[in-house]
């Protein structure tokens, strides 16, 4: 019996996770359009209800009674398992996400090891749909994708070790307590290139804009997902935005204080905010991060495919490398940048 | 301490069923009318005319064999970078004779031009 309310109160939280995750992926799909229209001097979407509010909705109606057309000579079984290979490991990731103090459904040591062994199975739903789909543009898509998401995983890795090494624990509530204090306590400002690194690798890593000649509308039309329609094609999208949302709430927590507020702990503004639930600090912060996502695509011109590789290679992990070692030498000199 | 796991398997089980039931919705909700034009693969207006599965530039492998030991690098670091304030100068020392041999390689790859992409 204990074992069963047990099992219920889990599912009651992953759902409790789950479903707002998945409304935040369906407005920032309307937030995308607006901003990018705002920015553009266009109104966007502003038909279905208010303000056009309910667009999210009617897209995914529209989506549900789409054919899903599986291409003769494709590989049925791995062009229907792709897309799940690709959303799976995008949601299970949230599994360890602090949201606030204790606000996290697993709390586990090896909390960092285990986001970045779910980010990268997502490389082999893109993989997968590409070989499955047997299609040019899909194919050339998918070996775009899959080597540029493996180039910036690296970067990305080197970023978080930095990150490791002056939070001193793998646990994302650990990493965000090391952080606590006012704004120039959040490890952006010590480790400042890597959080440059991250950020830039983590729009890589979701193939956005301006890196995203996997997608390449204009050049290679859809990339991997070219053959995908209907559901199958919502399950990729899904997926896409679930990963730019746990990109950004990373950096949050890896560098801009998690649910900390930015007075925190000083004399007379912490306390005025001490009300605030951590929460909506995190989901604040988050919010910055997703608002750059949205204006990157409006304002850069497309990478090219050699200078996509080249930054990735060339500067991003040589920055890393380098940063680290200074990294550990100012630890072993005493003068980490660290605060307690 | 395993215990805090059961949360990650059902999550991830949930993750996959959400993906099963949406392909699935998908299949009852939507029409069924294949066409032979339909389900040929897309290409700008004409006839598929050779095996979309065809070879591919050799950088592709050469990056993926450059990932698999820059991630395993990365998997080292890991443990001995939340350590490191224990483990102290012959820890740094130890990790920087392996951190160099692999510099070494990386210098030697992107001379040879393994990373030139035109």
């Amino acid at each position: 019996m204990a074992e069963l309310t047990e099992f219920i109160w889990i599912m009651a939280k992953i759902v409790a996770i789950l479903v707002p995750l998945i409304l935040a992926v369906a407005y920032l799909t309307y937030a995308e359009r607006r901003v990018i229209g705002a920015i553009q001097a266009r109104n966007g979407p502003n038909r279905v209800g208010p303000m056009g509010l309910f667009q999210p909705f009617a897209d995914v109606f529209k989506l549900l009674f789409k054919e899903v057309v599986i291409p003769s000579n494709a590989n049925r079984f791995l062009f229907l398992i792709a897309p799940m290979l690709s959303l799976m490991p995008a949601l299970a990731a949230w599994a360890v996400m602090p949201f606030s103090d204790g606000l996290v459904l697993s709390d586990i040591n090896a909390g960092l090891l285990y986001i970045l062994a779910m980010t990268s199975l997502g490389v082999y739903g893109v993989i997968i749909a590409g070989w499955a789909s047997n299609s040019k543009y899909a194919m050339l898509g998918a070996m775009r994708s899959a080597a540029q998401i493996v180039s910036y995983e690296i970067a990305m890795g080197f970023a978080l070790v930095g990150v490791l090494m002056a939070a001193g624990s793998m646990n994302l509530s650990g990493i965000v307590n090391a952080q606590a204090g006012p704004i120039w306590n959040w490890f952006w400002l010590p480790l400042l290139p890597l959080f440059v690194v991250y950020w830039i690798s983590g729009v890589a890593e979701t193939n956005r804009a301006p890196f995203d000649v996997a997608e390449g509308e204009s050049e290679i039309v859809a990339g991997f997902h070219v053959e995908y329609s209907g559901t199958a094609f919502a399950l990729f999208f899904l997926a896409e935005y679930a990963n730019m949302i746990l990109i950004a709430a990373l950096a949050v927590i890896m560098f801009m204080g998690g649910w900390y507020s930015p007075f925190h702990g000083l004399p007379v503004l912490g306390p005025m905010f001490d009300w605030v639930p951590g929460i909506v600090w995190f989901v604040l912060k988050m919010t910055i991060f997703l608002y750059l996502y949205l204006a990157f695509r409006a304002t850069f011109p497309r990478y090219r495919y050699d200078q996509i590789m080249r930054l990735g290679w060339k500067v991003l992990i040589p920055v890393t490398v380098v940063w680290l070692v200074v990294l550990a030498l100012m630890i072993l000199a005493g003068l980490g940048p660290w605060f307690n | 301490m395993l215990e805090n796991y059961l949360p990650i398997l059902l999550f991830i089980i949930v993750g996959l069923g959400v993906g099963v039931v949406l392909l699935a919705a998908g299949f009852i909700l939507g029409p069924r009318k294949p066409s032979e034009e339909k389900l040929s693969p897309y290409e700008c207006g004409f006839e598929a005319f050779e095996d979309s599965r065809m070879r591919f530039d050799v950088r592709y492998y050469l990056v993926a064999i450059l990932f698999i030991i820059f991630d395993l690098e990365i998997a080292f670091l890991f443990p001995w970078a939340i350590v490191l304030d224990e483990i102290g100068l012959f820890g740094f020392a130890s990790m920087g004779v392996f951190l160099a041999i692999l510099l070494i390689g990386f210098l030697y790859e992107w001379k040879k031009g393994a990373l030139e992409w035109e």
